[in-house]
């Protein structure tokens, strides 16, 4: 991991108009960074804002406000040409394995695609020998490239959404629950290939999830989410051992540990209401979520440990 | 403890167009009164496929059951006709599904959904009935219950619809309740609230809960006994203690040490089980985990491996567990 900031967010908002006048504030205010080599974790309940904040960054979604400045670029700034060259320096990993490949395409299609897109693959040759070679990194071999996605496992499609997001040599990577739709026995593997991709590759991750145990795993650094806001901000080991915010430590004492000691002996917190949704507390009707959301300005409490100016 | 459910040697297939898919091969369970006993295993596993059968849920062709008993209370389930079943579904046996949205009816007011089952099988009025309901929203935890009785699914979040679904699975108080997934699609929050809500409902009533799940840490809070399966056959058996504290298949070691434990250093590697499970159109005449397991021997790939006893409530059915492989091993 090295000190330069790739990712650099700042004052980021993306507003939904969801009719009747209503403001979805799926994004609001984010500001952070992500270090180059580094993997930020990005943790919060579904409707959080997670998954915008992620396609957001990647402008997959036009920003309401705010910019994303990458190896110094604000990549809102680009013309649609230039954005396209920089989407080889930017890729994701889906959630979901079975939608996000073409049925109708082979594996050789569909990692091929990519390269054709950015002009990268030369003679047919190399690109044949290219996507070779991105199958054997994520551990699939030659003899998958020529057939179809609905010939293999959650896991193996997986593995293809990634060798996809690798064949334009991308430098960033967001991963949006990319291990949620797979079993257990298999998150594993997929946890382990990324981990592994990212030393041989020197890759940067933004990872998206609601599995705690497995973002704290995964991550250096990791971010809590709560109605379009980060709420806390801290290296994952300081995280988990002294969560600031009531809302984070409402998350850590959900996880549900497989262990049946600890399990006896767990005193839960809950919050005292459901969330009621991004679109109330946008219109001041947050009198039910007894969180203040309000004032969400992140505050530095220790070193690298950031909460909501509320809490701090 | 005299069970309430017993499943004897349960066989189900599914005749798709590549043949004979063997979902469940010769499945052996009790569940006893009042007990939760989960049932874990991976997508493929079979272990929906158990709970549908024992509902007579699953629908036939494509699915037969080949052979075994479903005895419920004294009685073989599968020897009933529909007819019969309709007064036990619901009535003595409630579910709840993994998803409350696809499992409500979105065109009819909850508070009916609920008074539908009350009315059917306990012949209430409905005045009496909607009493009745109103009560179960409250015990489950639905504020307002009176002005959400008379709204529709759509208009409930994912944690509320899947509350309401556990009113109507008990509202008739079941002697057993089988829970297919019931927190997968729930955020964490929610999940922790739902599994309260359900072991509070079964203190009060005394129901017996088969869960099924493929989180071991909500095995882990919830039940009393696991049930490992995999690949349609169940591989162990024991009290949640001893699946978690002293597991002995390769399989469920090999599930425990797959998952990132909190208190794990970040730079130590999770421990994943290599390949994927078989094909169950042809089932390998061994142990069907012998192809991922790392401790398997010659005879694990031809021939499957009895049951080896540890105590009254342990059982795991592995080659390397057998009273004679130790001897085998040090001659």
């Amino acid at each position: 991991m090295k000190d330069n900031h790739l990712i650099e967010v700042k004052g980021l908002k993306k507003y939904f108009n969801v009719g009747k006048g209503q403001i979805l504030k799926a994004v609001d205010d984010l500001n952070f960074y992500i270090r180059e080599g580094e993997t930020l974790g990005m943790v919060g309940e579904s409707g959080c804002g997670k998954s915008t904040a992620g396609r957001t960054i990647l402008r997959l979604y036009e920003p309401t406000a705010g910019s994303v400045n990458f190896n110094g670029t604000d990549i809102y700034k680009l013309s649609p040409g230039k954005m396209k060259a920089m989407r080889r320096d930017m890729q994701m990993i889906f959630q979901d394995p079975y939608a996000s490949l073409n049925p109708r395409f082979t594996v050789s299609d569909i990692i091929g695609e990519a390269l054709d897109i950015h002009g990268l693959a030369g003679s047919r040759a190399e690109r044949k020998k290219r996507i070779e070679e991105l199958l054997d990194m994520v551990g699939l071999n030659s003899d998958h490239a020529t057939r179809y996605p609905h010939e293999f496992s959650g896991g193996q499609r997986q593995r293809i959404g990634i060798a996809r997001a690798l064949a334009v040599n991308p430098k960033f990577i967001i991963c949006d629950e990319p291990i949620s739709a797979l079993d257990v026995s298999i998150q594993a593997q997929v946890v382990n290939l990324l981990k592994d991709l990212q030393d041989r590759l020197g890759l940067t991750y933004l990872f998206i999830a609601h599995d705690l145990s497995m973002v704290k795993h995964i991550s250096d650094r990791v971010a809590v989410m709560y109605l379009g806001k980060m709420v806390e901000l801290a290296d994952s080991e300081e995280l988990y051992a002294n969560p600031i915010h009531p809302y984070t430590k409402t998350l850590l004492s959900a996880i549900p540990i497989p262990d049946p000691e600890i399990e006896a002996n767990k005193k839960r917190l809950t919050l005292e209401n459901d969330m009621q949704g991004p679109i109330s507390a946008a219109k001041g009707e947050d009198g039910t979520v007894q969180l203040d959301v309000k004032d969400s300005e992140l505050v530095e409490v220790s070193k690298g440990h950031w909460v909501a100016r509320a809490y701090a | 403890m005299e069970p309430i459910l017993q499943v004897k040697d349960l066989n189900v297939s599914f005749h798709v167009r590549g043949g004979e898919v063997k979902a469940v091969r010769g499945m052996n369970f009790e569940v006893g009164k009042g007990e939760t006993v989960a049932i874990v295993g991976e997508s493929g596993s079979g272990k929906s496929v158990t709970a549908q059968t024992i509902m007579r849920l699953i629908p036939s062709p494509p699915s037969v059951i080949k052979k075994g008993e479903v005895i419920f209370q004294g009685q073989d389930l599968l020897k009933k006709t529909n007819k019969q079943m309709e007064a036990i579904r619901g009535k003595d046996i409630g579910m709840i599904f993994q998803d409350p949205m696809t499992s409500l009816n979105p065109t009819i007011k909850i508070g009916k959904q609920i008074t539908e089952v009350l009315i059917k099988h306990q012949g209430m009025s409905f005045s009496e009935a909607k009493k009745h309901g109103i009560e179960m929203l409250k015990l489950v935890g639905i504020k307002n219950a009176e002005e959400r009785f008379d709204q529709y699914p759509h208009e409930f979040s994912g944690g509320m619809r899947q509350r309401a679904m556990i009113a109507i699975a008990l509202a008739c108080k079941p002697t057993l309740l089988i829970a297919d997934e019931p927190t997968t699609a729930l955020d964490v929050t929610i999940q922790a609230q739902i599994m309260d809500v359900m072991k509070e409902m079964q203190e009060r009533l005394g129901t017996s809960i088969i869960l099924i799940t493929h989180d071991l840490g909500v095995v882990a809070g919830m039940c009393d006994r696991v049930i490992v399966m995999y690949a349609g056959e169940v591989v162990e058996t024991g009290t949640k203690w001893e699946i978690f504290k002293n597991p002995q298949h390769p399989y469920t070691k090999g599930l425990l040490r797959s998952m990132p434990r909190l208190d794990q250093k970040k730079d130590e590697p999770l421990i994943p089980i290599v390949g994927t499970p078989p094909d169950l159109i042809k089932p390998p005449v061994g142990c069907p985990f012998a192809a991922r397991c790392d401790e398997a021997m010659r005879i694990c790939e031809r021939v499957d491996p009895g049951a080896t006893e540890f105590s009254d409530t342990h059982m795991a059915r592995c080659w390397n567990l057998h009273p004679m492989a130790k001897e085998a091993q040090s001659s």
